[in-house]
């Protein structure tokens, strides 16, 4: 457990006056994951909302070295920093211990950037890749990723009388990282901030590459109220469409509230019901679309039971 | 902020001055105002974590405000609050 | 030293003798062969590089970036394609003044896919702020890398460059030629100076920020002066590089100019052809001169024009096409740096592809050139030479 009075007397290293919007998950990632890293970190941003709400010039909310490049290269450039870094540790012109750390959002990571990332997980970087996965190119206007969940409106995937929203399941790319058989990768929410902590600490106590995919509620995106961000980071959570697990050096491991609810601790609520609080799937609630809506209950059933038996229950 | 020439600036767009951003105050931004009430306030700093804007203050590990000059009234705080010590309330009335 | 190298291994030996910290590439014909002769450098423990086989030429140079700003000195290669797919960041690497030197061995680019020597790929990048320097034969090509470390980190300067020389032609040629001794080469480059490093953890600095129409314009104006202090560097270092080697080099380097009327203007190998070209001319009394473009960004416009002007024709060779526009890069450049001048320029594409360019075939273009300023009459100001 993490003692948040400890973590409060740490420096925020996000500062305020950014420009994300109100209720942003990106920024709440973004501040539990520095208030968890103990050493000095330096950051690659690849383009996104995080990127440009943080940083409109002469602007900057970093207290921390930090680069954007571009959209696809975020995993490259932060491992040349690393490397150069491996470098000048190895000649002894740096002493310290530093952690190298990349953000990218979904569509930064599971398309555009997964060549990037995917070549950076196998050449071993040291490095903690974090994807804040909002399930669309929120940045642009809402524009659909593979990360996108079945179902939800956006608007390269609309909802029209024939089309119900995107038609494809999201990519599973933390199983996809995982087969990289890196030291440590999994998934967390920040509405679980002693396991988001926890995973962060861990990845980055880890030697070489690691990845987190962390859910990042989007106001705009899933049309819910700003305040209910968490609430929407939760039920994502106890619905299991986003599971909380680790899976480190092969090990597949449930954790916090999933692993509750796979023992029988802890009640599991309804996908569809997690969906009903969403704009983005408000269009799939009518008598016509209801076998559409089941088979999305269906698949989130089969991808947790999948995910279970790999854990070992 | 006074708009540099080309000859002043630092060149593509480096920035060395961290965490400038404070200067831009985004407390303006807000249409709803938490309001905490320390009498119900346990300091156990829910909303701190949760906060996307850095904007409820800490001293000595105890709630001590919430930095309007940031906060952008998203209500997180006051819907994580497991005491309802904040309450949102339309700006402009107290 | 004397050594007879390819113009791969040529590379190679040069990158080894720089040492730098970091080198970050992806295998591309006709430039695999010094990555592996590199690597073979690496895995021997001759350097105390870190070299990252990147995933992709787009990833290589974003590994560089990473790697230059960290706080570094970093190389790579590539050529065509691969060149081309770095085109997003080749720009990303200049405006953010990443000292990076690259090798570039010249290549056409696709389709029909073609493995050979043409100048697609370098021109496709003229407008990126890179420093572009082109070699005429593997000693040169040598000499340029060297010298190009220290232009590139130069800090009135501050931007990448990228070393050309002709794909096949002289990345598989073996050439006799004369390298310098590892610590003649430090001493000449130097100690790498980092500037706002991202590994200075205690004074963070943010790289790369969202730049509106508040201060974009200024960002690249800052670029334009980059270039234009870049002329002296590049002048001075070619110079210095001459003190310790006894090879000179400049931006422009003119053949049996001082008396010519006309005048032929190539860059890269194809300068070593159009050389033998006008000597023969010469000997039938024919006077005619070579122009050698070695520095085509910053592009030498006010050494040209003090070297062409008076000139009655000028036949300008482009190893790509710009389709669509009146001839090709090299001779919309030097036509529009002639401007106000009183000279015929007229543009020969030649070569695409891998295209064979012969002696006699610049023999004609000097003969063509004759024709012009003897009649004073230009017949077509862009021809393709060897086309069937
Ligand atoms: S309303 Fe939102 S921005 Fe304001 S203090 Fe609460 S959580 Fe922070
Ligand atoms: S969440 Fe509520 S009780 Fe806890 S510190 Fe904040 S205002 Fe006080």
């Amino acid at each position: 457990m993490v003692s948040l009075k400890k973590l409060s007397e740490k420096e925020e290293l996000l500062a305020p006056g950014h420009r994300l919007c109100a209720g942003c998950g990106a920024s709440i990632i973004v501040r539990q994951v520095l208030l968890a890293a103990e050493d000095p970190v330096v950051i690659a941003n690849a383009t996104g909302c995080l990127e440009v709400a943080t940083t409109i010039y002469p602007y900057t909310a970093w207290r921390v070295p930090w680069i954007h490049s571009a959209f696809e290269n975020a995993a490259a450039t932060i491992a040349g920093v690393e490397t150069m870094y491996q470098v000048k540790k190895r000649k002894g012109e740096i002493t310290r211990d530093i952690k190298f750390l990349a953000f990218g959002g979904d569509g930064g990571t599971y398309d555009i950037g997964i060549q990037a990332l995917s070549g950076a997980l196998e050449r071993g970087h040291d490095i903690l890749y974090i994807c804040y996965n909002n399930g669309a190119y929120m940045n642009t206007g809402i524009q659909r990723s593979s990360a996108t969940p079945k179902g939800a409106s956006t608007t390269t995937s609309p909802a029209g009388k024939v089309i119900p929203g995107k038609r494809r399941f999201p990519k599973d790319l933390t199983a996809i990282v995982a087969a990289h058989n890196i030291p440590y990768c999994g998934q967390t929410s920040p509405s679980f901030y002693n396991d988001l902590i926890g995973k962060v600490q861990k990845a980055l106590s880890a030697e070489g590459p690691t990845f987190l995919n962390i859910i990042s509620p989007c106001p705009r995106g899933w049309r819910h109220e700003t305040d209910q961000s968490i609430a929407m980071a939760e039920e994502a959570v106890t619905c299991c469409f986003w599971p909380l697990y680790e899976v480190e050096n092969g090990e597949w491991r449930l954790t916090g509230y999933s692993k509750q609810i796979a023992e029988g601790k802890k009640e599991k609520t309804s996908v569809i019901d997690w969906m009903r609080k969403q704009g983005r799937f408000r269009h799939l609630f009518t008598d016509a679309r209801k076998p559409f809506l089941d088979s999305i209950q269906e698949e989130v059933e089969r991808e947790w039971e999948n995910l279970k038996k790999r854990c070992g229950y | 902020m006074k708009e540099k020439g080309w000859k002043e600036c630092l060149w593509g767009g480096l920035i060395v001055d961290a965490g400038n951003s404070v200067l831009y105050k985004t407390g303006d931004w807000r249409s709803q105002k938490p309001i905490r009430d320390e009498k119900k306030c346990t300091d156990c700093l829910q909303c701190w974590i949760m906060c996307p804007d850095a904007a409820i203050k800490v001293k000595d590990g105890k709630v001590v405000g919430i930095d309007y000059d940031y906060c952008k009234g998203c209500g997180i705080c006051s819907k994580v609050c497991p005491f309802d010590a904040i309450e949102m309330k339309e700006e402009g009335e107290q | 030293m004397i050594q007879a190298l390819s113009g791969n291994t040529a590379v190679a030996y040069a990158m080894k003798q720089v040492n730098p910290d970091v080198v970050a590439v992806y295998p591309i014909t006709p430039q695999t062969v010094a990555m592996e002769r590199f690597a073979d450098y690496v895995a021997d423990g001759d350097v105390d590089t870190e070299l990252i086989m990147a995933d992709s030429e787009h990833s290589a140079m974003s590994c560089c970036i990473g790697a230059s700003l960290a706080g570094g000195r970093v190389m790579t290669s590539t050529a065509s394609a691969g060149l081309a797919l770095m085109w997003e960041v080749l720009y990303v690497a200049a405006s953010n003044r990443c000292p990076i030197v690259m090798n570039v061995m010249n290549r056409a680019l696709s389709a029909p896919i073609n493995i050979h020597c043409d100048h697609s790929d370098a021109m496709g990048a003229r407008d990126s702020s890179w420093i572009q320097i082109h070699a005429e034969n593997v000693q040169e090509a040598y000499d340029n890398i060297i010298q190009a470390v220290r232009i590139a980190e130069h800090e009135n300067v501050r931007l990448p460059v990228m070393t050309n020389m002709d794909g096949f032609t002289l990345s598989h040629a073996t050439e006799r030629l004369e390298t310098l001794d590892d610590q003649q080469v430090q001493k000449f480059i130097g100690k790498f100076k980092a500037i706002y490093p991202l590994l200075d953890v205690d004074n963070p600095v943010t790289y790369g920020p969202l730049d509106l129409y508040d201060y974009y314009f200024e960002h690249k104006r800052q670029q334009v002066e980059a270039m234009e202090l870049a002329y002296d560097v590049v002048k001075r270092i070619g110079q210095e590089y001459g003190k310790v080697t006894g090879r000179s080099f400049d931006m422009l380097h003119p053949f049996e100019m001082d008396d010519a009327e006309i005048a032929v203007l190539a860059l890269g190998s194809t300068s070593g052809t159009a050389r033998v070209a006008v000597r023969a001319m010469r000997q039938k009394g024919v006077k005619v001169g070579l122009v050698k473009l070695r520095v085509f960004r910053p592009f030498p416009k006010d050494g040209l024009k003090e070297m062409l002007k008076g000139m009655k024709a000028v036949a300008v060779m482009d190893r790509s096409d710009s389709y669509g526009a009146f001839g090709g890069p090299v001779f919309s450049e030097v036509r529009s740096a002639l401007l106000g001048e009183d000279v015929e320029v007229v543009n020969y594409i030649y070569g695409l592809g891998g295209r064979d360019i012969r002696q006699d075939q610049v023999e004609q273009v000097i003969t063509d050139m004759s024709t012009v300023a003897k009649t004073g009459k230009v017949k077509s100001y862009v021809n393709y030479l060897g086309v069937r």
